[in-house]
């Protein structure tokens, strides 16, 4: 035994409902050396999570390990008994999930939870373990590491919670890590902080991690070697700098050239006279109480203007909390505005959604992050996407059928999915549904918030290259929001940088090199490159960070 | 584990799995529904004729379950006795969830004044004792059936009006209800269409609930004398009338109780086991 985790062609299998059983892993094979991180990459249904998890021995309900071994630390997990691997997890290995936000609990101490492993495998007094927990915080770069245990997970912000449960995750001193996409919901300018802590405190305790990502821009920052995986195999394995520089098979070039979109050739019909489709004016929009001044408590959109000309796309960026979505829902009248005027296609629009006309709703859509949330799970795909075309168009049934039978065609969906019910299609056919759907109400305008932020890199390249085509189809103009920079600047003619509430800067991507507000410096330099490097090479100006950073 | 032997026990059929208990279930309601449909036809004896010289009589030839404490047939009382229990509870059931989910659904839906007037208001029934609520309204306007029918109703739209609204209100926030609103669609549209397919499941489990709550309810009434008056008898009166016949290991007193637990059991488990679709992504 020279390795830490040896896994010998491991398989897993799930069983469907009617009984069916399905091999999601067909014969996976690693190595991971003391002190070292690998990394499993690959798209949504690959079975990288599948894989990592099954390193602790666990498989997720209706799934079962069915053969191979899986060798951490001497001893064969797949082999042992629930009650003995439940005495190895948390002590020899230790689990940081993606979402720390969902698996802290609300009603008790940051510090109660941290040292709950300690107290479960009775490793030490609970006073020492405070004490440990404490330098971990340290080690961690948490802002106030004496104090910051007493609060409660809703009281610190998502790029701490996501390091107080890697916290929480060593201080059983494991040997092995597995971190499950642990920055994949954060902030580009927050998750430099987090990736930084996790690599210095892996590195200093010599702990060999597993590193599960879609985003291989992170992985080459961290990952000492990196496993792709697709269809539950290994396709190709070999150290960061070698899979960076010399990929062999086409799904890992495939993905490596997903990170770098093309940019989007210059309109050829940029007349100067392009009119405005929409054009916004000094939009004020909140939350809470309304004031004297007839403004609301908590502004969220401060004064923001923007113009949107037609067969155009304004892009929209910020990180979270900035506004970027409440203006989104403003401008569709979701959340009607305070103040400001919004006019569409030259004429004024009401504030609020329920007194536009039926006209103006129609030609506006807005198409949401979330497709799980954004599609009724009870109904049908087609009656998602027919019901525009009856309640608009007011189609007979069997003109409806025909144009769903188009629309799907469109997003390049088969078909025979419009028999299905959301929940059994994927996260990417999830978020074509959504478009087709919008796209049936034949709108002239399209806002799209953050539609492809819940998507793997490859999948989300391939929605958008569909909605550039699409544009040159339909003649469409897109308002894109997005806090990824590689996404905007890939389909957008025009970049907005909002910062809290307020626009601080508008720019072309072409001179997206050169920003010139000290916040889109900051932001920008904040996007992760393949190159290795990067992150340890990386100098950000201390006075931008402390004055635009959230930690 | 549990999951592992539900999921063996369950056979398919049309596209459908289902399993055994929940057959089992829907045939013992069928078959009360059958006899109270067909009981006039079915009974061997009138329900008032007094055909045993013995009060309390044993199961024998003839009188299969014995007679009651002024000695008519059993049988055809509890045959009888289904008609009442059934019609009625059903019915009440039916008007009390149809109204009790809609405006529930409505409220959700709409939010604002209406919600917090209807909500108060509902509240306020609710606070008001059931039984004693069935004891005003049947000492100022008689008791018929058509009353019972709508007391009970109405002594459960709270309940379900609070249940339907408490689901709603989680799938009000869904992203697919803005879209659905940015669309223009109207209130019915939103409740009829987005709301009530994704409610539905736990909606039908309550109605089941409340049918048995029911079912339970007219019995207590009848016990207490206010439901159904003689010589008509729901299954609790007749519990009620046969009382006495306890110390005698009656049949008279047990029967109508196996028939009240049977049914309420029953309509449980159907709608803990419901058919369901099977759904397989490649099939």
């Amino acid at each position: 035994m020279t390795n830490l985790v040896e896994v010998r062609n491991l398989r897993i299998e799930a069983k469907t409902d009617s009984g069916r059983i399905v091999e999601i892993i067909k014969g996976v094979s690693l190595d991971i050396a003391d002190g070292e991180i690998v990394a499993l990459i690959g798209e949504s249904g690959s079975g990288k999570t599948t894989v990592a998890l099954s390193l602790m021995g666990h498989a997720r309900p209706g799934c079962r390990i069915t053969g191979g071994d899986i060798n951490v630390n001497g001893k064969n997990m797949a082999a042992l008994s629930e009650k003995q691997r439940a005495k190895l997890r948390g002590t020899d290995i230790a689990y940081v999930p993606q979402s720390a936000a969902a698996s802290f609990n609300p009603s008790a101490t940051i510090m109660e939870q941290v040292i709950e492993v300690t107290r479960i495998h009775r490793l030490m007094p609970p006073q020492k373990a405070r004490k440990r927990a404490v330098e971990l915080f340290r080690a961690l770069s948490l802002p106030d590491p004496e104090g910051i245990g007493a609060r409660y997970p809703h009281q610190v912000s998502g790029g701490q919670l996501q390091r107080l449960s890697a916290a929480m995750a060593l201080i059983g001193d494991p040997k092995l890590v597995i971190f499950d996409e642990p920055t994949t919901a954060l902030d580009v300018t927050t998750q430099i902080d987090v990736l930084k802590a996790f690599k210095s405190v892996m590195r200093a305790g010599g702990i060999a991690g597993v590193y599960v990502s879609h985003d291989l821009a992170v992985v080459a920052q961290i990952a000492d070697h990196i496993v792709v995986l697709k269809g539950g195999e290994v396709q190709e394995a070999g150290s960061t700098t070698e899979i960076l520089s010399a990929a062999r098979h086409p799904y890992t070039r495939e993905l490596l050239a997903a990170f770098e979109p093309k940019r989007r050739q210059a309109h050829a019909d940029a007349d100067a006279g392009a009119k405005p489709l929409l054009r916004i004016d000094n939009v004020t929009a909140g939350y809470g109480a309304v004031r004297d001044d007839g403004l609301p408590l908590i502004r969220a959109v401060n004064a923001v203007s923007l113009v949107v000309e037609k067969g155009r796309n304004l892009g929209i960026i910020g990180e979270s909390g900035c506004g970027k979505s409440t203006l989104a829902r403003v401008i569709a009248g979701i959340h009607p505005a305070a103040a400001g005027d919004i006019i569409f296609d030259g004429r004024q629009l009401e504030r609020a959604a329920s007194k536009r006309s039926q006209d103006q709703l129609r030609e506006m859509q807005i198409v949401f992050q979330y497709a799980d949330t954004a599609l009724n799970p009870a109904k049908p795909i087609e009656d998602i996407i027919s019901r525009p075309l009856a309640f608009y168009h007011a189609m007979n049934r069997q003109a409806r059928s025909k144009r769903v039978d188009e629309l799907l065609d469109m997003v390049r969906l088969p078909r025979a999915l419009r028999y299905r019910r959301p929940s059994e299609l994927s996260g990417g056919q999830k978020q074509r549904v959504n478009f087709a759907r919008a796209l049936a109400a034949d709108p002239k305008l399209i806002i799209c918030d953050e539609i492809t932020s819940a998507l793997d890199t490859v999948v989300a390249a391939a929605v958008i290259e569909l909605l550039k085509e699409l544009q040159r189809e339909l003649g469409l103009s897109y308002i894109f929001i997005s806090h990824d920079l590689s996404v905007v600047e890939a389909i957008c003619d025009e970049i907005m940088v909002m910062y809290n509430g307020e626009r601080v800067e508008q720019i072309t991507p072409d001179k997206l090199k050169a920003p010139t507000h000290p916040y889109s410096k900051l932001l920008f330099s904040s996007v992760p490159k393949l190159d290795p490097t990067w992150l340890d090479g990386l100098v950000r100006d201390p006075e931008l960070v402390s004055q635009y950073g959230h930690r | 584990m549990t999951m592992a032997r539900a999921a063996a026990s369950r056979r398919s059929l049309l596209g459908h799995s289902y399993n055994l208990v929940g057959v089992v279930a829907s045939l013992v309601i069928l078959a009360w529904t059958l006899v109270a449909i067909f009981a006039p036809y079915i009974i061997p004896h009138p329900i008032g004729d007094i055909v045993d010289d013995d009060y309390f009589g044993p199961m024998r030839q003839g009188l299969l379950l014995g007679s009651d404490y002024l000695g008519r047939d059993m049988l055809s009382r509890v045959l009888m006795g289904a008609r009442y229990t059934v019609g009625i509870s059903l019915a009440a059931v039916c008007i009390a969830c149809f109204s009790g989910v809609v405006l529930g659904m409505v409220a959700a839906v709409t939010g604002g004044w209406f919600d917090t007037c209807l909500s108060r208001f509902l509240d306020a029934m609710n606070s008001i004792p059931s039984k004693l609520f069935g004891l005003v309204v049947v000492a100022a306007v008689g008791s018929s059936i058509p009353v019972l029918i709508l007391t009970l109703a109405v002594i459960y739209i709270p309940g379900a009006y609070r249940f339907a609204r408490a689901l709603a209100v989680n799938i009000n926030t869904m992203d697919f209800m803005t879209v659905a609103r940015v669309r223009g669609e109207s209130t019915a549209y939103l409740i009829g269409s987005e709301v009530l397919p994704n409610i539905i499941r736990p909606v039908l489990a309550d109605f089941g609930l409340r049918f048995v709550f029911i079912v339970l309810l007219l019995s207590g009434l009848s016990f207490l004398g206010l439901g159904l008056q003689p010589p008509l008898a729901d299954w609790g009166a007749l519990v009620r009338e046969n009382i006495g016949g306890l110390p005698f290991a009656a049949p008279a007193v047990i029967v109508p109780s196996l028939a009240i637990a049977s049914l309420t059991i029953s309509v449980n488990l159907l709608i803990d086991n419901l058919p369901q679709k099977i759904r397989d992504r490649d099939a």
